[in-house]
């Protein structure tokens, strides 16, 4: 399937997911990525798959972890107050060394909060996502096409590397339609999952998924292995992009649909003649450290901008070390930052030069 | 010389950890028995819970999966339905199923999921020492029931089977005691009769197993099985309280 299909954002991860073998989901109902669900519900019995909606958020990450011990492809997906409740279980499949892909279609908090989009669960997905030492690969898509190949690449990644991976949407994104393709998402050479739970069948000693480890040396151990593991994917799995950085006097550091309002007025500004860039986050993490601290050997200023009061900005800030000002802007509760915000937030860095 | 009593094969041959006196190690090894008898050791995955047996994992010789607190019921749908011709089950103390981990239990029995469950009431938390259960009697004293349960206070106990046998997803739902070689010959019976519905896929199966904590409870063996005759079983009477098919399509 080569050609272009119109859809929505939630429904373009769902299709990805199932193009890439990813044909069990579980879930429970929670605006704005309910679409996801209904999606996988009328799609997954045609294909062999199985679609179950959970009695909660807590029972349906609990379900995820149970069908990927078994070595099958599988994923949730939720919004953000369903993320926190789903925290517990994705910190034991992080525990226990499992893939899988968990979708969060950010909607503004806390608490209840709104149902509109937002960035505010950046900590949560970079930071703090359950208890214990432990990170997810984050991929953050910008564009419908970005939620179905980084929907691909999430899984393939996860698998790689053996561990959850989230990919971190917000309400604009799963909501809006845009021109998707479902060909030619690149693979992996994927290893064998030879730890799966699904019975020895009298072949092999048996398996345990497990993440309890009572002896202190014993689980520490398992943790830095771990971390030499997170290491590698720093190493080799960054990704970013830039626009017009080369030159440029004023870098924005934004992803997500943030990120492509921040092109329109880096765009805008440059018609003003001021020389503006993007760099744009594809990974959260790992975070493009090194391309944001390289940037800042020759940009004079850097502005993180989201749709939350300020979390990525640690990072960036963290990646420049002090050789620059980093500044922020952002909207947040579900407000979506204008081109003419940012625009003026561009002219007044400007000015100040 | 012919071999009369061995440990069952899907027994590891490891020291358990239970406390003397536990019947844990009892139903251990009648479920032991039931997937040697049946000759699905192969195709088992087991899922522990959190709390006494929160070691199980190293005492099956199944492929096994250790879950959070209360989700094994919700771990056990994940591997079932991507994983049909598995055979499934969960083993769980009363703190485990019928407190944190109620909702996974009721849902997981109504949808009819076609999984085995062994339910272990001792009606006590007996890992972390002692504490009220959801299925502590009235006036029982416990670290955090120190005066005796209250109904006006700590509320009443629940009783599972009796909960689970209105619901249409459940195939078997059946209280057994592992007190007397009588009572133990019985819950063998029942925990064959709730892999078998497995195999045969009658759906949502449980074995509510009255046990005793002699640690928690602070008697000996002898008197801890007495203490379960004489207040358990009259507040958990035996018996089967759903043995039928769950409902299908249609139906």
């Amino acid at each position: 399937m080569s050609k272009k299909v119109l859809m929505k954002g939630n429904e373009a991860i769902a299709e990805a997911a199932i193009a890439s073998g990813c044909v069990h989901f579980f879930g429970y109902p929670i605006t704005p990525q309910t679409e996801i669900a209904e999606y996988m519900a009328k799609r997954l019995p045609k294909v062999g798959g199985v679609c179950l909606q959970a009695e909660s958020e807590v029972a349906a990450v609990n379900m995820l972890m149970g069908a990927v011990s078994t070595g099958t492809r599988a994923m949730t997906s939720s919004s953000s107050p369903g993320i926190s409740l789903k925290s517990e279980g994705i910190s034991y499949i992080a525990g226990c060394d499992l893939p899988c892909l968990v979708v969060n279609v950010q909607r503004g908090g806390p608490g209840l909060g709104g149902i509109q989009p937002s960035q505010q669960d950046y900590y949560q997905a970079t930071r703090g996502v359950g208890h214990g030492d432990l990170r997810l690969i984050v991929v953050a898509p910008s564009s419908v096409q970005e939620m179905a190949s980084l929907t691909a690449e999430a899984l393939d990644l996860a698998d790689t590397y053996r561990m959850p991976a989230m990919l971190l949407a917000d309400g604009a994104l799963g909501q809006m339609m845009e021109p998707v393709a479902f060909s030619a998402f690149p693979k992996r050479d994927l290893p064998e999952k030879s730890w799966a739970t699904n019975g020895h069948g009298f072949k092999r000693k048996k398996n345990i998924t497990n993440s309890l480890y009572i002896d202190p040396n014993v689980l520490e151990q398992t943790i830095i292995d771990r971390y030499a593991k997170y290491a590698e994917i720093e190493k080799n799995e960054v990704k970013y992009e830039e626009y017009m950085t080369d030159d440029a006097d004023i870098v924005i550091v934004a992803f997500g649909i943030t990120a492509r309002i921040c092109k329109s007025a880096v765009a805008e500004a440059r018609r003003a003649g001021i020389k503006a860039g993007l760099l744009r986050p594809i990974t959260l993490w790992p975070f493009p450290k090194a391309a944001i601290s390289e940037v800042a050997d020759h940009a004079k200023v850097l502005l993180s901008v989201e749709m939350s009061m300020g979390q990525m900005v640690d990072d960036v800030r963290l990646a420049v070390n002090g050789k620059r000002p980093v500044h922020f802007f952002g909207r947040t509760g579900g407000v979506i930052p204008s081109v003419e915000e940012v625009t003026a937030q561009i002219k007044a860095l400007a000015e100040n030069l | 010389m012919k071999t009369v009593f061995e440990r069952p094969h899907a027994l590891s041959d490891v020291p358990l950890h239970y406390c003397p006196g536990c019947t844990h190690g009892i139903v251990h090894r009648l479920v032991a028995e039931v997937i040697d008898e049946l000759g699905i050791e192969g195709n088992t995955v087991g899922i522990a819970p959190v709390g006494c047996s929160v070691f199980a994992y190293n005492y099956f010789e199944c492929d096994m999966i250790e879950a959070a607190h209360g989700r094994a019921p919700a771990v056990a749908t994940g591997v079932k339905r991507t994983h049909p011709e598995t055979v499934v089950f969960t083993y769980q103390g009363d703190g485990d199923l019928a407190a944190i981990g109620t909702a996974e239990t009721v849902h997981s029995a109504t949808r009819g999921e076609n999984i085995t469950v062994i339910f272990i009431n001792n009606c006590i938390y007996g890992m972390t020492g002692g504490q009220m259960a959801p299925t502590t009697l009235p006036g029982q004293v416990t670290t955090t029931s120190p005066y005796g349960r209250k109904r006006s206070i700590q509320g009443n106990p629940i009783r599972v089977c009796e909960m689970l046998s209105t619901l249409d997803g459940v195939a078997l739902a059946q209280r057994v005691s592992v007190d007397s070689p009588k009572n133990i010959i019985a819950a063998k019976k029942a925990i064959k009769k709730a892999f078998q519905n497995q195999i045969d896929g009658k759906g949502f199966s449980i074995v509510e197993v009255l046990s005793t904590c002699p640690t928690n409870w602070g008697m000996t063996p002898t008197d801890a099985l007495q203490w379960l005759r004489d207040n358990m079983m009259p507040y958990y009477p035996l018996g089967v309280y759903k043995d039928a098919e769950a409902l299908k399509d249609g139906e």
